[in-house]
């Protein structure tokens, strides 16, 4: 368990990196190129959509469809709502389809 | 009035940040309630899941950090993925470091371990029409991070009585976050080329390389394509 408190501190760290980093960076550099603030703003989605996408085809057809419906659902509604909404069709898919 | 209305601006800012937080805490404690309660299903145990709420401070990579955790990846992938979640806060940093002149060194360092989604937004509003003060700031800070420590722990408590998960799809909830969360950047330049070429590398990468290198595969290719489709600022 030790070894977990150690990951979530080095986890932290890096958070506070990432969070003093711009400032950092701006009292530095000044201006940031127009496509590393691209490759920047990109990060999220990417990284974020990598993690996820191995998950829609390693698992069953009920969770594809889950995550199909999640996605769907957040164009409209909030992130919670579509969390919990796609779990309660997972919920009910898992026991039609099994 | 002007003789006092320093040390009345600084405790007003300090209410108006406290009541600007109110409403965003209804949106932030279902999510600090399912952090701790999938911390614990994930095996951390609840001091430890409330540990990590109170340090990370970061909801979509503390999740990461979970789904990895329970992947048996090595350490630094786990590492680097929570550092490239949180690298959108690189981009607020650099933004709000404009807004700080009123702030102490101090103050300064401690405001950025504080600066979740949320604080930035309210941050850089508030400096749009008045000047942002320290007070307004950790104002704001203040219930809103403590109020994700209590209801990770309250998550924790409670999440360590749901006996099996998988009646409740508790075990797939992450990748549902997680795509919510993607489709929330939806606003951002490139998205869907992003979101396409980033989800097929990421496939591509996770069936020949394995595990954990997708998200980095992936990632990286997304970084690439936003940085090639981007123009100079003077001919948008």
């Amino acid at each position: 368990m030790s070894n977990t408190v150690w990951i979530i501190l080095a986890c932290a760290a890096v958070t506070y990196l990432t969070r003093c980093g711009g400032h950092l960076i701006i009292s530095q550099f000044g201006e940031i190129h127009h496509r590393l603030r691209a490759a920047l703003a990109a990060v999220p989605t990417a990284v974020l959509t990598a993690l996820v996408a191995p998950s829609f085809l390693t698992h069953g057809l009920a969770e594809g469809l889950a995550i199909s419906a999640a996605a769907l659902i957040a164009l409209r509604f909030s992130i919670i709502i579509s969390t919990f909404a796609s779990l309660i069709i997972l919920v009910g898919l898992r026991t039609i389809i099994g | 009035m002007t003789a006092s209305k320093v040390g009345a601006a600084g405790k007003s800012d300090w209410l108006q940040g406290f009541t600007d937080a109110l409403p965003i805490l209804i949106a932030i404690i279902p999510f600090g309630a399912l952090f701790g309660a999938v911390a614990v299903k994930s095996g951390l145990d609840i001091p430890t899941a409330v540990f990590a709420s109170a340090s990370i401070y970061a909801g979509a990579s503390q999740f990461v950090m979970l789904d990895l955790l329970g992947q048996q990846v090595p350490v630094w992938s786990i590492i680097l993925a929570v550092f490239a979640v949180n690298f959108r806060h690189v981009l607020y940093s650099a933004s709000l470091s404009q807004h700080l002149e009123r702030f102490s060194p101090m103050q300064k360092a401690l405001s950025f371990f504080f600066l979740v989604d949320p604080q930035f937004a309210t941050g850089e509003a508030r400096a749009e029409k008045d000047k942002l003060t320290p007070a307004y700031y950790f104002g704001y800070a203040a219930p809103l991070y403590s109020t994700w420590i209590f209801v990770s722990w309250m998550g924790a408590l409670f999440g360590g009585l749901i006996e099996d998960p998988a009646v409740y799809g508790i075990d797939f909830i992450l990748p549902l976050y997680f795509m919510g969360l993607v489709m929330g950047f939806r606003q951002r330049r490139f998205f869907w080329p992003i979101l396409g070429v980033s989800a097929t590398v990421s496939m591509i990468a996770y069936f020949t390389l394995g595990n954990p290198w997708h998200i980095a595969a992936g990632g990286i290719a997304g970084m690439l394509l936003g940085a090639a489709m981007s123009k100079p600022p003077e001919a948008e």
